[in-house]
């Protein structure tokens, strides 16, 4: 009997090597952490149960069959972060490259098939040559059938791919359907077709990092959600995530224990908005004023700036900000804007976590550009998204809402349910100056007529009242109290039940 | 007395005007521009008049706007605070000719006193020290250097109209005195218009002193001892104090009673300061006097007990002063420090734009305002004194277009250590948020030996601080406080994060213990045993510290005591731990577990990438435009793009020569800090 209980602390012990003490080191003289020292600091102390510890792979040709290292490549399980479970697959650079061969796909099946039967997120870190040549079709069927556990999965229990390393060919596209990808710097790349391929191909002399490294992803391409220094960084970063997101679609967002008054005033709030209408602020202050703890996790922050998305509390309860920036673009849609929030939207309403819409939007931008690119499809994105979303939303006009991007903004016609402004809120059509250019046009060549035009445009729509006489707007609220006000209406707003009409599924403009 | 007055002046003196005069049952109206529409002065004010546009020569300096709003509300008298009119012998004039008084001197007095000639003369006259030089006019560089020998080098050649420094030089030979003579001469025309140039005996280890003065129109001087106020940055003050701690009483007595007789040689009344430059061997010789409430009041006011306002506007009514020469107290210390928006790390660049945060601290009433009931504004009694003279809020604007002063905090203890150290705690606790601004600065300063000794000069920031300001580095034993507070603190966050719902039952996180705490390259493992009352932070092999008080997570400051010693800093939370700032110095503490802590130390050390071949935005802006293109080479000093911050066009120039390689931005850009404009070779 002891020598079976010693056989098993031997073959865990080997597994735990991973690839040896050599690519070991190789692994960290790269900066980068190995498969399971990324686990030890993903999840609670000790809570880590791993999976399929000894699975091998089956493969005997170009003499496989000689080298069968326990886990195949990739660590398995699940483990809890903050108490609350997760499951976890992470490839293991050291043991064959962390190449995906049908069983290494097969063990992150099983975890994901767990996570979707348990209501548990999915994190993948992922650091994989990529498919295991030898095993030709067998590989790609595992990246296949990955791929369709990650559509399944996909609303009903959250996804998260931390890229950290390399990320290349078919194997981007796992990462690509999950919710959120968080990227390392300098250690992670992720593209479709390689430097070599670009080179060959297009003649375009172009290296991994400005190809598809994090600073690509982040900035132009909008791949990846964020990007952190280092492994450990990355890693917290991802446990602070968590706290924020609801185990699956069948359970509500986590509540924290707070330490910030609900009802909080901040007098700053009353100067926020510049007496000049063209001058920019800071519409994050706003954001971290009402916040509980001014603790805001913001999801694209170096992408489509005119635009903030990210999650904060409000009473301990998770709340996804969608709000215009100013200081960007004068806080415009645009395409790259539209698609931001529109998938933010999404994620937010699949996974029943209320809405805070912050509005300050002087319209779309305009420009062949936006045109060609197709923003008419792109901003109905975000329309579509408020529009179907059915979870409690709350929205605040600080100052500009002008002609359909009002509309699209969470307005009351998309069924939001609380909409407030604030006493410098301007809801029209479109600014004055526009309008009465239009309005009165043959006035134009009069520039004391025009001034008193656009006088009386400005006193008549250039504020909230005419959209609070007509029901659009719940109440005019001063921006002191609008913490207050938001917590209270999200207070309201929880028993709040919706449904859209039975479909197989909608048709969003994609 | 008056039943209303007008202060022609805005920001934290209006302020302090009026918490006076409504003490005095006086009412107050206050004049703004523009750019002060919502300011705290016009809101503390019964009235308020908009007189024109931001730039003060289009409504502060504007006599004939403030005769408007004069007229406009029936002040009858007015308060012209510091700076703009306050020493404007024309305005002093306008008020006369309108029957409504100056809270301030005769229009004889500031004339006199306003040039620095006429000013030295009367000096002379009135028996008070000068500094030995010639008071002619000098001719030619000839004159200049014979002069120069008769007063025995070194010497200090300066315009009779300058300040600032400008049209300054000092000469320690004949060579430098011809050429001093010559530069300050073209300087003085350039500057001022007037290229009149006196010599005169530079003073070594110079101290500024000076002595405040209160005179009634009755004949009656007194002298409210000195402010010292070596502590400058380029002529502008920075840190004062009351008394000085380098004079004895025998010279304090003397330097009080020249003050009053030149005070009393140019027929002074109200509030007046007669500044001396003392040496080493405490000689004192007269600079000038400046005729209006000077900006450093305060701390006359703490160690006197005396409203120095009040008494203006008593003086100015027409009342004798209510007290001799005997009755004024010196009683314990005061301290002020400046608070400006500019940044210490930047060079002391000035910043402008919005407070997003500014929380003053709880001002508490000691001393002899408090024994004298002149303290203004509401505030509890307490040992030690604080006092904040401010005319900003939260939510409010530093603008471009006046001093960039955010606030003047004021200090008293019954002795110099004692107000040190109540400053140093005022400073921990005053958050400002949004904008750059010296309070690490005056921080460093109050911890500097220097200063604690009581032995600085005028040369203080420049020796001490000849590349600028790089921050503070805390001793060792108060960066282990600080390691047990931020560890304690954490783990309090940590069992926060645990108690999230949703968990799975009897799984929960239990929060370890053993805790790795990392600041700079000092790293310490701590072992927290946490009870209702605080917690014991021990380090290993090192000291056990308690650690109490009432930090909760999100909170900005954590007032706590490390046994029982109260520490302050600024919290703000940061992966895996904090950025704190206390006393000047600013920190990145990281707090793990051991497993943690032995995994960051794998990760590899990224160097902060080399900026010096970079043009990087100094403040968010907009590019407005673009001065070179790529493949331009540029000399050191050439203009390279302009960008608008706040309405304010800042034109960004070359820091060496170099070729332009890449632009970046494009015009109508709106950058960040530190982004990338251009790239040079």
């Amino acid at each position: 009997m002891k020598d079976i209980l010693r056989e098993l602390e031997d073959r865990r012990a080997i597994a735990r090597l991973g690839g040896g003490e050599t690519r070991v080191a190789a692994q960290h003289a790269k900066g980068k952490l190995t498969a399971r020292e990324r686990i030890d600091l993903l999840v609670d102390e000790g809570s880590f149960e791993e999976y399929d510890t000894f699975v091998t792979h089956r493969c005997t040709d170009f003499g496989m069959e000689e080298n069968r290292p326990a886990g195949d490549g990739v660590v398995t399980g699940w483990g809890t972060v903050n108490g609350r479970m997760v499951y976890v697959f992470s490839q293991d650079f050291t043991v064959l490259g962390g190449s995906v061969s049908a069983t290494h796909a097969a063990k992150i099946c099983k975890i994901m098939d767990m996570a979707m039967q348990n209501g548990a997120p999915v994190i993948g870190m992922n650091d994989s040559g990529g498919a295991r040549i030898q095993e030709g079709v067998d590989s790609l069927a595992g990246y296949g059938e990955v791929f369709q556990r990650n559509i399944m999965a996909s609303g009903v229990v959250p996804q998260i791919s931390m890229i950290m390393g390399p990320c290349a060919g078919g194997a981007v596209y796992s990462p690509a359907m999950t919710d959120f990808i968080f990227m390392v710097k300098d250690s992670s790349y992720m593209f479709v077709t390689g430097p070599d391929v670009v080179r060959t191909v297009t003649n375009e002399q172009v290296t991994a990092e400005e190809l598809g490294g994090a600073s690509t992803h982040t900035k132009k391409s909008s791949v990846a959600d964020a990007a952190f220094e280092n492994d450990v960084e990355a890693i917290t970063e991802v446990r602070r995530l968590i706290d924020f997101l609801p185990s699956s679609n069948r359970e509500k967002p986590p509540v924290r224990p707070f330490f910030d008054a609900p009802d909080r005033i901040e007098p700053s709030l009353d100067t926020l908005i510049p007496d000049n209408p063209n001058v920019p602020y800071d519409m994050k202050e706003l954001i971290l004023k009402v916040a509980d703890e001014a603790d805001f996790y913001e999801i694209q922050e170096n992408f489509a700036k005119n635009m903030i998305t990210g999650f904060i509390r409000l009473e301990g309860q998770t709340v996804g900000v969608v709000a215009n920036q100013p200081m960007v673009l004068a806080g415009c849609l645009d395409i790259d804007s539209s698609r931001k929030a529109a998938r933010f939207v999404r994620f937010c309403d699949a996974f029943e976590i209320p809405l805070l819409t912050l509005i300050d939007v002087p319209g779309f931008l305009p420009g062949t550009t936006q045109e060609y690119g197709g923003v008419i499809k792109h901003g109905a994105k975000l329309l579509f998204a408020y529009g179907e979303a059915t979870v409690p939303k709350v929205s605040v006009i600080t100052r500009k809402a002008y002609g359909g991007a009002y509309v699209v903004m969470d307005s009351k016609h998309l069924r939001s349910d609380v909409n407030y402004a604030w006493p410098t809120s301007e809801i029209a059509v479109m600014g004055a100056k526009g309008a009465t250019e239009i309005l009165y046009r043959s006035e134009l060549g009069d520039p004391e007529k025009i001034a008193a035009r656009t006088a009386h445009y400005e006193d008549r729509f250039a504020n909230p009242f005419v959209a609070a006489e007509r029901g659009f707007i719940d109440e005019v609220i001063q921006p002191r109290m609008t913490r207050k006000r938001i917590c209270r209406a999200f207070a309201s707003l929880r028993g709040k039940k919706l449904q859209n009409p039975w479909k197989k599924h909608d048709n969003i403009p994609l | 007395m008056f039943n209303k007055i007008l202060i022609a002046n805005r920001g934290e003196i209006a302020c302090r005007v009026i918490k006076t005069a409504r003490k005095m049952g006086i009412k107050t109206v206050a004049v703004y521009s523009d750019a002060d529409k919502n300011a705290l002065h016009v809101q503390m004010a019964d009235e308020a008049v908009h007189i024109g546009p931001p730039p003060a020569n289009q409504s502060y300096i504007v006599i004939d706007k403030i005769m408007e709003a004069i007229r406009a509300t029936g002040a009858e008298a007015v308060h012209p605070g510091y700076g703009f009119l306050s020493e404007n012998a024309k305005f002093a004039e306008a008020l006369e000719a309108a029957g409504v008084a100056f809270i301030g001197p005769p229009k004889v007095a500031i004339e006199a006193m306003g040039d620095k000639i006429t000013s030295k003369k009367l000096a002379q006259e009135a028996n008070v020290s000068t500094v030995p030089g010639y008071m002619g006019l000098i001719e030619d560089a000839d004159e200049a250097v014979k002069i120069s020998g008769q007063i025995g080098y070194p010497v200090m050649i300066k315009a009779s109209a300058g300040g600032g420094g400008k049209g300054m030089r000092i000469a320690w030979n004949d060579a430098e005195a011809r050429e001093g003579f010559q530069s300050s001469k073209n300087e003085a025309a350039s500057s001022f218009g007037d290229d009149r140039i006196f010599i005169e005996k530079f003073v070594t280890q110079p101290r500024h002193i000076e002595i405040q003065v209160l005179a009634d129109k009755h004949g009656n001087t007194v002298y409210l001892h000195e402010r010292e106020c070596s502590i400058q940055r380029r002529n502008q003050k920075v840190v004062e104090e009351a008394p000085s701690p380098f004079l004895d009483p025998e010279t304090r007595a003397a330097m009080g009673k020249q003050a009053c007789a030149l005070a009393a040689a140019v027929g002074y009344s109200s509030a007046g300061t007669v500044e001396f430059i003392v040496d080493g061997d405490k000689n004192f010789y007269f600079l000038e006097m400046n005729t209006r409430l000077q900006v450093e009041h305060p701390v006359t006011e703490l160690i006197t007990g005396v409203d120095l306002v009040e008494q203006m506007i008593r003086v100015a009514a027409g009342e004798k002063l209510p007290f001799a020469q005997e009755d004024i107290k010196l009683e314990g210390w005061a301290i002020e420090n400046r608070l400006y928006a500019e940044d210490p790390y930047r060079g002391f660049l000035p910043s402008i734009g919005r407070l997003t945060r500014y929380r003053p601290p709880v001002e508490v009433a000691a001393g002899p305002m408090a024994e004298a009931g002149t303290w203004h504004g509401e505030a509890e009694t307490g040992k030690t004194a604080v006092r904040n003279d401010t005319g900003v809020y939260e939510g409010g604007e530093i603008s471009m277009f006046y001093d960039p002063m955010i606030a003047k905090l004021c200090t008293w203890g019954p002795d110099r250590a004692t107000a040190i150290e109540a400053m140093r705690n005022a400073l921990d606790t005053f958050e400002v948020e949004g904008i750059g601004h010296n309070l690490p600065f005056v921080a460093a300063v109050m911890d500097h030996p220097k200063f604690i000794s009581g032995e600085m000069t005028t040369a203080f920031i420049a020796e001490e601080y000849p590349d600028g300001f790089e921050g503070v580095t805390l001793p060792e034993n108060e960066v282990t406080r600080v390691m047990a507070a931020a560890a304690a603190m954490y783990r309090v966050s940590e069992i926060r994060r645990a108690r999230v719902s949703g968990r799975m039952d009897n799984h929960n996180r239990t929060v370890g213990t053993h805790w790795v705490v990392k600041i700079g390259d000092r790293s310490e493992t701590v072992d927290i045993v946490a009870d209702p009352m605080g917690a014991t932070v021990n380090f290993a092999g090192g000291p056990s510290m308690r650690v109490k008080g009432g930090w909760v997570p999100g909170m900005s400051l954590a007032e706590v005591t490390v046994d029982d010693v109260p520490l302050t800093m600024k919290v703000e939370k940061k992966t895996s731990g904090y950025r704190l700032r206390h006393r000047g110095a600013d920190l990145r503490v990281f707090i793990r577990t051991e497993r943690q802590a032995e995994l960051a130390a794998l990760m590899p050390e990224k160097l902060p990438p080399d900026t010096s071949k970079l043009l990087l935005c100094p403040m968010p802006g907009l590019v407005v435009s673009l001065a070179v293109a790529e493949g331009d080479e540029v000399q050191e000093g050439q203009a390279l793009c302009t960008v608008e911050a706040m309405k304010m066009e800042n034109i960004l120039r070359a820091e060496r020569a170099g070729t332009v390689v890449a632009i970046r931005a494009e015009i109508g850009a709106s950058l960040g800090v530190d982004e990338i404009i251009m790239e040079f070779e």
